[in-house]
């Protein structure tokens, strides 16, 4: 009964809802093409996942999390916040590549880079509300200058990058419903938006870093440095190449029909990106010594926590330089991948190491996410790959919409 | 897209506008007059009485500090009901000392250099101290406090950041702040800060072997309101004393100095970088262009 209404319904629109929402099916064909098994375990984690979210709110964060008195920030500050903003980099950087360099080349990777850009934020914002104690308090930040905070400088940046991407995304957006004016505003528009999204990226994802400044006796010699926040800046460079490689490898798989018939090399986009790759990593990996040098560090290196740092910029950052470099010399696309994979891994683990592992390294008590945290950040993820994947589907992200293709110079 | 000279000098203009706002915006309040409160702690005077537990938990509505003094056997740390707490060590000599723990009061405050909304935030006076209708609960302000002393009310649905607030109503109105004015030994010396440190300094120095010949607070931190003299390691007392020396906000101005910077710099350079690269378009279409006439000619 309910569904012959839907399809009612559907049938007074038949050409919007249709076309646009449920693909050209109608809403038995298209509940039905959703029974998949991916969808049944994206199904269960948010049947999991959404309660305790919301659980959260009721209770309060001792209900759920295992932050502590010694350990105030966990895992969805370390990771839905410090890592999900990394990975997002890649929305600044491809857009800078396309736009402000001219490298028309990467143009079709530049939208997905956006998108996940986008979704990557949202999440991290959701997370982040989560992580506050009293969520609702945020709009103080607009009256409230602390402005000797590195907090509040991510805080207003944060705020103001998600608007540029989600105008950036208008673009994509306006080609899916068909409105030609004001697309064409924002495609004027792209240039200022990628100006800005340069600067706040710039600024914020060093200023995640600054963030750590304040907590010399807190945070390890060997993590610790006065320019930790350069480190944050560079590795969210290598985080947005990786993952514009990685996904540009996994969305060509998984949405054949919304590439084929185009000719884009991604291949050879991606040997592109992994020169890139190996040089910024290089780079990081000489930065990194050059922090342990400054910081008289060196005795740490012979200690379980020396170990653990060289696992990190040795099996993290050198080993993926040398696979970068050597894959985009040597055309092995395969190479460059699997350099992407540990890249993307790199930066998950030093954002971990800095804000968990490191942190609060000489406390008697040791915090170790509880079981909600993790599923709660899984719960983010599956969300935005879902948004991602909906999206995609949907709207011309990996391919251009015919009727807008004119507009490209 | 395109985008002429005068969209350029926009766009540059409106965020080396936004750039010199932020630069022009406040820094944070330093109270480092003479004036400011202080309290000199001699831990060779304190009996372990713990008065100033009891006074504290009145005078801020919390729960009685325990009865026994057996609580003394174990290290114990300021919590969200606790705002200061006696701990216990033994010289080696077997005599006994007491130092009470709390918020120091730094005059350069890392918990309120730290706080994005200012809900902690130091008051000219001198204490330190915490609104929670402005506070999102981020707990930034216990990351940055080197000394550990804000606590968080994790199980509330509505939590606040707990610590002293050196009594700055009672200071308000003359008083002095309640621990200090119950502490029977003449351990706690409330008074301005200055005169602390000379009063610090003259017992040191007139009992020569006593102390160890450091005024603690004196410059931890940039220097806290909160001052020390003890004849025991303090770090046995329960305190934090691997603080540095330089205060923590002087940690951060540096990076966040970048902003305005970047701000101004930032815009023109890449919109430098794009006019560049379609200049370089353009000639390369040019070139194609006079190719191909040539060819037809
Ligand atoms: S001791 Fe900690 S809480 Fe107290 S003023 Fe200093 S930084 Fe803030
Ligand atoms: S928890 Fe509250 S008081 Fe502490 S830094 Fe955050 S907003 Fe400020």
């Amino acid at each position: 009964m309910a569904s012959a209404q839907a399809g009612a319904a559907v049938a007074a629109h038949p050409s919007f809802v249709r076309e646009k929402i449920l693909l050209g099916m109608s809403v038995r064909e298209y509940v039905r093409s959703c029974c998949t098994p991916a969808n049944a375990v994206a199904a269960a984690i948010l049947v999991v996942g959404v309660p305790i979210l919301v659980y959260r709110f009721i209770a309060g964060l001792g209900a759920t999390t295992a932050l502590s008195q010694t350990a105030p920030w966990g895992l969805w500050i370390g990771f839905d916040m410090m890592t999900g903003i990394a990975l997002a980099a890649g929305g600044f950087t491809i857009g800078a590549t396309v736009q402000l360099f001219g490298l028309k080349a990467y143009h079709p990777i530049e939208r997905p880079a956006i998108l996940t850009a986008f979704l990557g934020y949202v999440m991290a914002v959701i997370g982040l509300l989560a992580d506050l104690g009293r969520p609702w308090n945020i709009v103080m930040a607009i009256f409230n200058y602390g402005t000797a905070s590195a907090l509040f400088e991510v805080a207003w940046c944060v705020m103001c990058y998600t608007t540029v991407l989600l105008l950036e995304f208008t673009v994509p957006v306006f080609e899916w419903l068909g409105w030609k004016k004001l697309h064409s505003v924002m495609r004027n528009a792209l240039i200022g938006l990628t100006v800005l999204s340069v600067m706040f990226s710039t600024m914020h994802q060093s200023a995640l870093g600054s963030l750590f400044l304040l907590a010399p006796t807190k945070l390890h010699p060997l993590w610790y440095t006065p320019y930790i926040f350069v480190f944050f800046f560079i590795s969210a460079i290598i985080a947005g190449i990786s993952m514009v490689i990685v996904e540009s490898m996994l969305s060509h798989r998984a949405f054949h029909s919304q590439v084929a018939g185009q000719h884009v090399d991604i291949d050879k986009l991606t040997l592109g990106l992994g020169k890139a790759g190996a040089l910024v990593m290089f780079a990081y990996f000489f930065l990194k010594l050059q922090g342990v040098i400054d910081g008289h560090a060196w005795g740490y290196l012979a200690t379980g926590y020396g170990a653990w740092f060289l696992v990190e910029i040795v099996g993290f950052v050198l080993v993926p330089a040398l696979l970068f470099a050597y894959g985009s010399r040597n055309g092995n696309v395969t190479l460059v991948r699997v350099a992407a994979v540990m890249g993307v891994l790199s930066i998950i683990l030093n954002r971990l190491n800095v804000s968990i592992v490191a942190f609060n390294w000489n406390q008697p008590v040791r915090y170790v996410p509880s079981v909600s945290e993790v599923i709660v950040s899984i719960t983010l993820v599956t969300i935005g790959v879902l948004a991602f994947r909906w999206i995609v589907n949907r709207m011309p992200i990996l391919r251009e919409d015919p009727r807008f293709a004119e507009g490209h110079h | 897209m395109r985008i002429g000279r005068r969209g350029f000098f926009k766009i540059a203009a409106v965020t080396a506008g936004a750039a010199g706002a932020a630069s022009a915006s406040a820094a944070l309040p330093h109270a480092e007059g003479t004036d400011t409160p202080g309290v000199l702690v001699d831990t060779t005077l304190c009996v372990g009485c713990r008065a100033c537990e009891a006074a504290c938990a009145e005078k801020n509505a919390l729960p009685a500090p325990p009865a026994s003094d057996d609580v003394m056997k174990q290290r114990r740390d300021t919590a969200p009901q606790v705002f200061t707490v006696v701990n216990r060590a033994e010289k080696e000599d077997g005599t006994v000392r007491f130092a009470k723990k709390q918020c120091m009061h730094c005059l350069a405050p890392g918990c309120a250099s730290a706080c994005p909304v200012r809900a902690m935030d130091k008051t000219p006076a001198g204490p330190v101290v915490y609104d929670p209708s402005k506070c999102m609960g981020c707990r930034y302000c216990m990351i940055a406090c080197p000394f550990d002393v804000p606590k968080y009310e994790y199980d509330s649905w509505k939590p606040r950041v707990r610590k002293c607030g050196f009594c700055a109503d009672r200071q308000a109105k003359g008083l002095k702040p309640a621990c200090t004015e119950v502490c029977p030994s003449g351990a706690l010396t409330f008074g301005h800060r200055a005169e602390l440190i000379e009063l610090a300094k003259t017992r040191i120095y007139t009992n020569p072997g006593k102390y160890v010949p450091h005024v603690f607070g004196e410059h931890e931190a940039g220097g806290t309101s909160w001052l020390y003299i003890t004849d025991v390691d303090l770090e046995k007392l329960a305190l934090r004393t691997d603080v540095p020396e330089k205060d923590i906000p002087s940690l951060v101005s540096g990076a966040l100095g970048a902003p305005p910077f970047v701000m101004t710099l930032w815009p023109p350079l890449l919109m430098g970088l794009y006019a560049f690269s379609r200049r370089r378009d353009t000639v390369e279409g040019d070139a194609q262009e006079n190719a191909k006439e040539d060819r037809h000619g």
